[in-house]
């Protein structure tokens, strides 16, 4: 691993810490919910990140399609494999948060519910291609799955826009007015998340690298000396 | 269940979910590393 990684895993460590006493301590107490809005402060920027990931998962697997290059398609690996989790992020807090203050842990039909299911099943699919295909053309069945899926991005974040729902309206942008404390810790939660994302994008970036190159000895050791 | 109950919860879980991811990577390292001394051999 190069020098930075230290760097940025401390670095992460201290923002995530600091953003977990903003969360629980700092911010202010919403008025109508109480302490479990504070919930937000890990929903909210877990979603985000896991939009960021899926575009850089786009834009990677569009630049593969069109270089065929091992980095992006290792990029594009990597992006939707930690946009998954930070997905699944979304998905737990989501019904946690919603049974106190809705009264049902799912709505089911809610618009921006269904259609967050549906991206993280597709990004599931995604890495289910990518695990179980045998196939030499498994980089561009991917790359093609996952442009696709990135089409259901802009539609899980509009959808609260143009459809009433049972999910809040958006709170930044959109007509939603949001306490210029709650929006700093919002942020700096989101800055936290992306500093975590980039880490763990960092550790599995090398982790593939390095298992490609045992696969590729793996397979030259298998040939037979003379057709090496 | 108390509304406070559910905030630790979502926070529990939230880092349950990535402490799961980082202990896969770590297993993948492992192994990873495993093979590459086992080529080296």
């Amino acid at each position: 691993m190069k020098r930075g990684f230290p760097l940025l895993a401390i670095a992460t460590a201290l923002l995530l810490s600091f953003a977990l006493y903003e969360a629980l301590i700092a911010a202010p107490t919403e008025q109508t919910m109480g302490d479990v809005q504070r919930i937000f402060y890990y929903h909210v920027p877990s979603a985000w990140t896991a939009f960021v990931l899926f575009l850089v998962n786009f834009v990677c697997s569009v630049v593969y399609l069109i270089r065929r290059d091992t980095k992006s398609d290792i990029l594009a690996l990597v992006s939707a494999e930690v946009g998954v989790v930070f997905c699944t992020v979304v998905i737990v807090t989501g019904p946690i948060w919603a049974r106190p203050v809705w009264g049902i842990w799912w709505a089911p039909g809610d618009i921006r519910l269904t259609t967050t299911l549906v991206l993280w099943l597709i990004y599931i699919s995604y890495l289910m291609v990518r695990r179980l295909s045998t196939s030499g053309k498994t980089p561009v069945i991917a790359a093609v799955v996952a442009i696709f899926g990135a089409l259901d991005v802009p539609l899980v974040y509009f959808s609260i826009w143009f459809f009433r729902t049972q999910h809040p309206s958006p709170v930044i942008g959109g007509g939603g007015s949001l306490d210029p404390r709650m929006a700093h810790v919002l942020l700096i939660n989101w800055a936290a998340f992306l500093c975590l994302a980039w880490l763990l994008c960092w550790t599995r970036y090398e982790l593939e690298v390095a298992q490609r190159k045992v696969e590729e000895a793996q397979a030259l050791e298998s040939m037979p000396e003379g057709s090496r | 269940m108390n509304s406070m109950h559910y905030l630790y919860a979502a926070y529990i879980a939230t880092w349950v979910i990535h402490g799961t991811y980082l202990a896969i990577l770590l297993r993948k390292y492992s192994r990873v590393r495993k093979e590459m001394e086992s080529l080296r051999k």
